[in-house]
């Protein structure tokens, strides 16, 4: 556990979140909670190959069910040409994203949505579905990497031509995009360098794991407007989303934010929307519809296997002089990896003169991937970080030495372009040198690692309003889903600037009617930018109050400050007026007390992570136990320390298991073998020690009270942390992910 | 098609639905009486989002039957509190920062709960295997353990407890 100094009455420390209550009680309604009387429930028809033509589909026998009262399939979403949308997590193509609603004449992975039902029961949504008669002509699928990039591979969109190579192509492939970083002279390097390390690395596709699947409501009204109550990281996205993919304007959907049961990237875009809206509009009632957990694995999600390359050299004094990193990410079913991010952080902890990298974005017959925590990085940072461990140990030298040497700091040119503002790397990395864990004996079999990870955040456009009720409460209203505690850190840094109690303060998390547009929940941005517009709102609202005190007070506005709540007469002549007076009294002074600010904020400070990390291998069965890890990250500020340790411990423990057990596992044909929680094996209590947090506070100076995003970063050093223990613990490089029981006997019986 | 008519106590309570035989307790729960609080993660007994109490027993929602529930007693999210006092471990939890998406929280309130019910003074490893049957994707469980333990420690030195806050 972390103490935090501040100097703050309210920044900084631990109150109860407002939201809190009801999520102990069972009363939070999450996406699956919400129903309508009379509301029809709508199912999924999907496709069992990854790549095939639909020939012809025919569902008037399903049509013809009592009780069925919808059917949609392709034919009826509008045909989009290529646009992309922005969004937190990058950017979206919407002919894409209208094709992995509902397939047209290709499904490109099992599980892709080939029809729609909506009836009076699931069961009979779902005893309909089974009569919908569709025609296949099965092609090969391409399930691998490799086998999508070589030249005779068979295509999965014939109109993909390779965008970034050196010449035009001439033949459609199903490399998306090449993206290339490059600087300095790599001969010049590798002549400087004393010792190489190259080594290859694979990480398998691994899905966000939200408990909470999918789940949507839909009400469409006979003038053609619509209501969603939906489960999201952004309601307003949801609302682009979705009127696009169907043609509809935006202003004729209103999207009600239910609670989110977790997210990480993955509630980022639409599935079941469009559908369940369309379903809604054609049967004139409401439709709801909810995923199943193997649906949700064989059909969102997951982030991206990937192949990498990396090849890095080193004087004898440390300093790291050349780094060449090839990698492919599988993007699915449509482009869109997160290759870019992963070419701009792969390398980007370090401040290295000459360096190559090149990405390729790698469509094949799998789901379509969406953003995961640090979209890109965490498998960079896997390769990257096991390289560096490497050469580490070939120099002789302590592997945290070696990266304070390599460290980037303010003032240096990152690997993709700007330089870096105030940040903390160093501090995480010497705090971690610093902590007991490091020099914590270890035991026969037990190794310790560590690993380091960078992540951009986002800032992203924002709307809060801040308001004073006249009992001299306040509501603090934004527009973004609270996935993890952001109400009460909103809530604390208004009453921070108010000067008045944390739990006087309501946070909401308003609908697309009842506030401006706010961006996703995503990038980490929701402390930072909200934060900006909330403690903005704050201090317009104290001023307008001083105004008003001096109003009042008939003196000049020069002669009243803002003092623990109240309106404070610098000379003293009157009595101090509290916010509730103010408040209750603003029908003479000007009208109701509350301030709306809207901001797009640059600045979001960058995060680093660095972590600890000792495991314990069982030669006889290469079972991996995490024995004891340590996560040390840059907050720039934690408002709420709890919910940023929380954020530091899960994004360890997601990174965890994509370290040893998290794998999609396909078999021959294509076909998802472990859609479920009992074979997709996400880590459980009892597989873990408790996960130890250090907070580095270096502030954001672009945030007034020093916030720099904490969401994502923690996600990125794990995997590279877990495989050095490894190897500390073996003296086998682990080099392909995960690191499951029969990979590990395999390296120790390669002797 | 004919419902089965069942008859039970429900958080102390006595009484009575109709389901259909191939219906779920969980859906009984969620979709005929509206306690919405027992959630559904998996439907295949892998998340434990759906755990509750079933005569003493631990059980996922989703692998019980409706009409098996006849003349027995089940304890849900939504019975924990005690009118308006919270149980311990709610207390425990809203404190101790435990969840932070919250989805998987009722779940988890209540395995723990079973747990407490037959070992008051668990240790952290017993805690560990006591909820290994409910996943959570926020936090990495340290919150969620550290939680329990203290509500332990709270339920069984109340008296302590009181001094100390």
């Amino acid at each position: 556990m972390t103490t935090t100094r501040t100097g703050y009455k309210w920044v900084g420390t631990r109150p109860v979140r407002h939201d809190g209550l009801d999520k102990v009680t069972g009363r939070a309604r999450f996406g699956a909670d919400y129903a309508t009387a009379g509301m029809l429930h709508g199912v999924v028809l999907r496709s069992p190959h990854p790549h095939a033509h639909i020939v012809a589909i025919d569902f008037s026998d399903a049509l013809a069910v009592p009780g069925v009262k919808a059917i949609i399939t392709g034919a009826d979403l509008p045909d989009l040409s290529d646009e992309f949308g922005t969004g937190s997590e990058g950017g979206i193509n919407f002919r894409d994203l209208s094709r992995n609603i509902l397939a047209r004449d290709k499904v490109l992975y099992e599980g892709h949505p080939v029809a729609a039902v909506a009836a009076v029961t699931l069961r009979i949504a779902q005893q309909a579905a089974e009569m919908i008669e569709v025609e296949y002509e099965v092609l090969p699928a391409v399930l691998s990497m490799e086998h999508a990039m070589e030249d005779d591979a068979p295509v999965l969109h014939d109109d993909l031509y390779t965008l970034g190579l050196d010449s035009p192509p001439e033949r459609p492939s199903n490399i998306s995009r090449r993206r290339v970083i490059a600087r300095g002279d790599l001969d010049a390097g590798w002549e400087e360098a004393d010792v190489v390390v190259e080594r290859e690395y694979t990480t398998k596709a691994v899905h966000q794991g939200y408990i909470e699947p999918h789940a949507v409501v839909a009400e469409t009204g006979e003038d053609g407007r619509s209501t969603l109550w939906c489960s999201s990281q952004g309601h307003f996205a949801m609302r682009t989303y979705t009127t696009k993919v169907l043609g509809w304007e935006p202003g004729d959907m209103k999207v009600i934010p239910a609670e989110i049961g977790g997210g990480f990237g993955g509630k980022t875009t639409i599935y079941l929307e469009p559908l369940a809206a369309l379903l809604s509009r054609r049967a004139g009632r409401a439709v709801k519809m909810v995923m199943t957990r193997s649906e949700v694995f064989r059909a969102t999600g997951p982030t991206s296997g990937s192949v990498m390359r990396i090849k890095m050299g080193a004087r004898r004094d440390g300093k790291l002089v050349a780094a060449i990193a090839w990698m492919a990410y599988e993007a699915g079913a449509f482009p869109g990896s997160p290759i870019g991010p992963g070419v701009m952080t792969v390398l980007a902890p370090y401040d290295i003169p000459n360096v190559l990298i090149e990405g390729f974005d790698v469509v094949l017959n799998k789901p379509k991937v969406a953003a995961y925590r640090a979209p890109g990085a965490p498998m960079a940072a896997f390769a990257a970080e096991s390289v560096v461990d490497e050469l580490a140990e070939k120099l002789g030298m302590d592997p945290i030495e070696l990266r304070i040497r390599n460290a980037v700091t303010e003032g240096v040119r990152a690997v993709y372009g700007p330089k870096y503002r105030k940040i903390g790397f160093v501090e995480t990395l010497e705090e971690a040198r610093d902590h007991p864990h490091y020099s914590a004996p270890l035991g026969p079999w037990q190794g310790r690692g560590v690993a380091s990870g960078y992540w951009f955040n986002f800032g992203g456009e924002t709307t809060a309003t801040v308001s004073i009720n006249e009992d001299g409460t306040a509501v603090v209203m934004s527009g973004c889903p609270d996935i993890g505690g952001t109400r009460a850190a909103l809530a604390q840094m208004a009453a921070e600037e108010l000067g008045i109690d944390v739990h006087r303060i309501e946070p909401v998390v308003a609908d697309t009617h009842s506030i401006g547009y706010n961006d996703m929940t995503g990038g980490s941005r929701v402390a930072f930018a909200v934060g900006i517009a909330v403690v903005d709102a704050s201090r317009q609202l104290i001023e307008d109050m001083c105004s008003r005190a001096a109003l009042i007070w008939d003196v000049p506005r020069e002669e009243v400050e803002w003092v623990d709540g109240r309106a404070q007469s610098v000379t003293g002549a009157a009595a101090p007026l509290t916010l509730e007076e103010l408040a209750s009294g603003s029908a003479n002074t000007g009208g109701p007390l509350s301030a709306t600010v809207t901001v797009n904020p640059r600045g979001a400070g960058a995060g680093f992570s660095t972590q600890i990390c000792d495991v314990e291998v069982d030669p006889d069965t290469g079972l991996v136990t995490v024995l004891r890890y340590t996560v040390v990250q840059d907050a720039g500020r934690a408002i709420h320390p709890d919910y940023v340790e929380g954020q530091m411990q899960g994004g360890a423990v997601q990174g965890i298991g994509w370290a040893l057990n998290e794998e999609y596992i396909f078999d021959r044909d294509g076909v998802m073998e472990n859609p479920g929680f009992l074979d997709y094996r996400m880590p459980v209590a009892s597989d873990l020690p408790m996960i130890d947090t250090v907070i580095v506070e270096v502030p954001n100076p672009d945030h007034p009270y020093g916030v720099r995003g904490v969401g994502e970063t923690g996600i990125i050093p794990p995997m590279a942390a877990v495989a050095n223990a490894v190897y500390a613990a073996t003296g086998k490089r682990m080099q392909d992910l995960p690191m499951s029981p029969v990979r590990v006997l395999e390296a120790l019986s390669g002797d | 098609m004919s419902r089965t008519h069942v008859t039970c106590v429900l958080n102390g309570d006595p009484i009575d639905f109709l389901c259909n035989d191939y219906q779920t307790l969980l859906s009984v729960l969620r979709d005929e009486l509206g306690m919405i609080g027992t959630k559904e993660g998996c439907g295949t007994g892998d998340c434990g989002a759906c755990s509750v109490i079933l005569d003493g027993q631990l059980v996922c929602s989703c692998l019980v039957f409706g009409p098996e529930v006849e003349g027995r007693s089940i304890e849900t999210i939504e019975g924990m509190a005690d009118g308006q006092h919270l149980h311990p471990l709610q207390e425990s939890f809203l404190e101790g920062a435990a969840f932070q998406c919250g989805v998987c929280t009722p779940g988890f309130l209540v395995a723990a709960k079973a747990l407490l019910d037959r070992n008051p003074t668990p240790t952290e490893t017993e805690v560990r295997y006591g909820v290994a049957g409910n996943l959570c994707r926020c936090t990495g469980y340290d919150k969620i353990v550290r939680s329990i333990l203290d509500a332990a420690s709270r339920m069984s030195n109340p008296q302590t407890h009181k001094e100390a806050t």
